[in-house]
């Protein structure tokens, strides 16, 4: 996420839209309609991107809905459905007035209200918008175009919050579904995207069909990111799913589908052999794994025997194991993300070399009563089990007796979520992974919470991490927040919240005669055209 | 006969009751829970707890039996967890591929199985009787996923004559309709084609050493006639047994057909629901196709009937 300085949102639309069009790459001629077939990374069930916080659902918002501000491939937050916004000097309260020429997909025109419901059920869900929320704001229209957000309390990043680009994300919706509990379902799918939903063609497991949205005016600037113009060329875009990696392969090599989204590792050799196909890298902020450890249980609500975890890691190892091909992972001795603004190494020199011998006393140290420590061991996703047998290796060479626990992934979410001892059904150590949007700073990343049971699963109750990252969200100074969250990951490293194992990236692949994907952390069909 | 399908017809219904409850009983015991899948990566223990319990998965398996039960009496299969669209429109938008998969599948199985048992039998202990045991018992052995990857290979990638993957339904044209089918239906088809070819050959021989048979040789009829209208129809009735017992296996194994070539069909929606948790959906398909299994069956003891005039119930 961006150092955001809000001067330079002060210095209002007209200078930002220049700027961007300046900084921003220019849209390349491209051909004009056709039908754009891709292979999505998952099934998309779930439709509602507040319900849920799965990516594909992130995704699929992004075509249909819209966003007061968008994330560019720079990280800076822009203005998207927004046109002017402005704050107050004592940084309280918030004016922003939507651009003109908004509808919704049924034809209505978007209205601030639409947008006040929005935020208010955002708000509800998500991890940065429960901290904005805790801050007391007071969202309301001011007229149809203009609606403010006044804080009780100082909170810097409202932008930042506004515009972040993974999930949950804050897309709008009108007042009449936005009013939905947070905790239902909206029952349409209408939004004021470039795109919409072919409901009557959506088959769950199968394929998802959008269509260009006549209606959408784009912003003037460049696309970028999710921010910039949201030119559409495409008349329609099909998502198929396809479960089996090597259908998708032969589908794209015979040219039945354009765009293959994830293509597993193994299959980009070949892919890149084929002359009427290319790989491209759309997220190089990639993503983060975790080795996760449950600070309710022993031996790991023992401080040592957490810190025995940094001590045994070795990165170059993991990655070996659960990626493979060297130039998709880089070892990250950071919390944040490496390639954002908040990568840092303080506290992190235990993490950066391995050495077994101090964590083979830090396990003795810790009591350690020799009973097994259960790894959760998913099977299914060929990364992570490659992630929890090199923790089993690593465990055992430092004195950890290991009952490496096989499961699927469906299995895991809901083993991961009991609060039970292991040997009654509970967990000591998990694995798993976020995009590096959403381990970027403090206020999204969930490995740093030390809010016990109100932080992610393994429950780390550490209070200090939770006063440092308030401080955080209230400190308006990017030289400050930066120094505070190299204090959070000090602190988080030291308690050992969670070790990360590094970093890789994952390439998309499509048939030459696609052009204008554009860089993000989600798939995004806007500036893409087919030859 | 009329009667006693009404009498096994009625029979069903018991029948489709245990199945109903019996489903419901094991997919609340497998581990599990659609609520933590539902609730995401952010979500707490209490965010958990409230989902479970709009779902009413917090309540006594009793009573969810008996909400689900008086449901489906009323012929509501439920509304999936993840989608919230009705089970039984996605039951609709999958049950075409299925059926026509299985069909042509059939059709392939029983076409070249059939004739081939048949000539085998007749020609036993030749080169013929051999090479046609020799695929039997490799078709029998030839995993369908593998058996898959190499037709797609030669045939959709190499040869470029049809598609890799993916359903077309007939009101877009018979050739596209067909073409989509073809790899799918023979690579679901070979195994059971290997299978009733054993099961006619076996069957056959049993026959060709009748009395009756010999006279029909000895009379001058032609082996054709012989074969077909004496001995095949005697031979017949454990292979229909096999062919009944092959479409229950053909729906079965529709699922790894369906996921190499991308058929939305009821195998996929199947495994999907069942990765997800999503019960009405599991509960509802299972219902579905265990009613469909014990059609199937109800269809072949009217053929026994059929076939043997000397059969009772």
């Amino acid at each position: 996420m961006s150092q955001l300085s809000r001067r330079t949102f002060l210095a209002g639309a007209s200078a930002t839209a220049a700027a961007t069009a300046l900084a921003a790459p220019r849209a390349h001629a491209q051909k004009r309609g056709g039908t754009l077939r891709f292979v999505a990374q998952a099934d998309l069930k779930i439709l509602d991107p507040v319900w849920t916080t799965a990516y594909i659902t992130r995704n699929h918002a992004y075509l249909v809905y819209d966003t007061l501000f968008g994330t560019d491939d720079k990280l800076q937050i822009r203005p998207q459905m927004v046109d002017k916004h402005g704050v107050s000097k004592d940084g309280m309260k918030y004016t922003f007035t939507l651009r003109d020429g908004l509808k919704w997909h049924d034809g209505q025109a978007v209205v601030a209200e639409d947008c006040v419901e929005s935020l208010t059920r955002w708000m509800k869900k998500d991890r940065f918008g429960r901290l904005l929320a805790a801050h007391g704001p007071k969202v309301t229209a001011a007229d149809r175009k203009t609606f403010t957000l006044e804080l009780s309390e100082r909170f810097g990043p409202v932008l930042e919050a506004l515009g972040k680009p993974s999930s949950n994300v804050p897309f709008m919706m009108p007042a009449r579904l936005a009013a939905t509990s947070a905790d239902d379902q909206v029952k349409e799918v209408v939004g004021s995207g470039p795109f919409k939903f072919a409901k009557d063609e959506w088959q769950p497991g199968n394929q998802v069909v959008y269509v260009r949205n006549a209606d959408y005016v784009p912003r003037s600037e460049a696309p970028s990111g999710s921010a910039g113009g949201k030119r559409v060329h495409l008349d329609k875009v099909i998502w198929r799913w396809m479960p089996d990696h090597a259908t998708a392969a032969a589908a794209l090599a015979a040219g039945e589908v354009d765009w293959w989204e994830i293509p597993p590792l193994d299959f980009i050799p070949k892919i890149e052999q084929d002359p009427s196909l290319a790989t491209f890298l759309p997220d190089p902020l990639g993503t983060q794994g975790w080795l996760r450890p449950n600070h309710l249980h022993p031996p790991f609500n023992n401080k040592k025997a957490r810190q025995a975890l940094v001590y045994m890691m070795n990165q170059e190892m993991y990655l070996q194991a659960a990626i493979g091909v060297s130039k998709y992972y880089r070892p990250c001795h950071s919390v944040f993300a490496c390639n954002g603004p908040y990568a840092s190494k303080a506290g992190a020199e235990a993490l950066a070399k391995q050495n077994l011998e101090r964590a083979r006393l830090l396990v003795k140290e810790s009591g350690y009563d020799g009973r097994p420590i259960t790894v959760v061991h998913v099977t299914d996703i060929a990364m992570v089990s490659g992630a929890a047998l090199v923790t089993r290796e690593l465990l055992s060479s430092i004195g950890f007796k290991v009952d490496l626990k096989a499961m699927d992934w469906s299995t895991n979410l809901a083993v991961r979520a009991k609060k039970d001892p292991p040997d009654k059904g509970g967990w000591n150590i998990l694995h798993t992974w976020w995009m590096a949007a959403d381990v970027m700073h403090p206020a999204v990343h969930f490995g740093v919470s030390g809010a016990g049971p109100g932080a992610w699963f393994g429950w780390p109750d550490i209070p200090q991490l939770e006063k440092l990252i308030t401080a955080f969200v209230r400190a308006t100074d990017p030289g400050q927040r930066k120094q505070l969250a190299e204090e959070v990951q000090k602190v988080a490293l030291d308690e050992v919240a969670y070790v990360p194992w590094g970093e890789y990236v994952l390439p998309t692949a499509h048939r030459k005669n696609v052009s204008g994907i554009l860089k993000f952390i989600a798939p995004l069909f806007w500036n893409v055209s087919i030859a | 006969v009329f009667a006693e399908i009404l009498r096994r017809l009625v029979a069903t219904i018991p029948v489709m009751g245990v199945v109903a409850i019996a489903v419901f009983a094991l997919l609340h015991v497998t581990p599990g829970d659609p609520a933590v899948i539902i609730a995401g990566d952010y979500a707490t223990t209490e965010d958990i707890e409230r989902i479970r319990a709009r779902l009413g998965l917090d309540r006594p398996f009793h009573t969810q039996v008996g909400l689900w039960l008086s449901r489906i009496i009323r012929g509501d299969l439920g509304t999936s967890i993840f989608s919230g669209l009705p089970v039984s429109t996605l039951i609709g938008q999958r049950a075409a591929t299925t059926i026509w998969l299985t069909l042509f599948a059939m059709l392939i199985s029983v076409g070249v199985g059939v004739p081939l048992g048949v000539l085998a039998a007749w020609r036993k202990g030749s080169w013929l009787d051999r090479v046609v045991m020799v695929f039997a018992v490799s078709g029998f052995s030839m995993p369908t996923f593998w058996l898959g990857f190499i037709l797609v290979y030669v045939f959709a990638i190499t040869a470029g004559w049809l598609p890799v993957q993916g359903y077309q339904p007939m009101a877009g044209g018979l050739w596209r309709f067909l073409s989509h089918l073809i790899l799918p239906a023979v690579t679901l088809s070979v195994v059971y084609m290997a299978l009733i070819a054993r099961m006619t050959r076996a069957s056959m021989l049993g026959v060709l050493d009748e009395d009756y048979i010999r006279t029909a040789f000895a009379k001058g009829l032609a082996p054709r006639g012989v074969l077909v209208r004496h001995a095949l129809k005697n031979a017949s009735l454990p292979v229909v047994t096999i062919i009944g017992i092959g479409f229950a296996l053909l729906i079965g194994g529709a699922v790894v057909t369906e996921s190499v070539f991308a058929l939305p069909g009821l195998g996929r929606l199947t495994v999907d629901a069942i990765v997800r948790r999503d019960y009405p959906v599991i509960q509802g398909v299972l219902l579905v196709v265990s009613g469909v299994y014990v059609l199937i069956n109800l269809v072949v003891d009217v053929l026994y009937v059929v076939l043997d005039p000397r059969i009772r119930y």
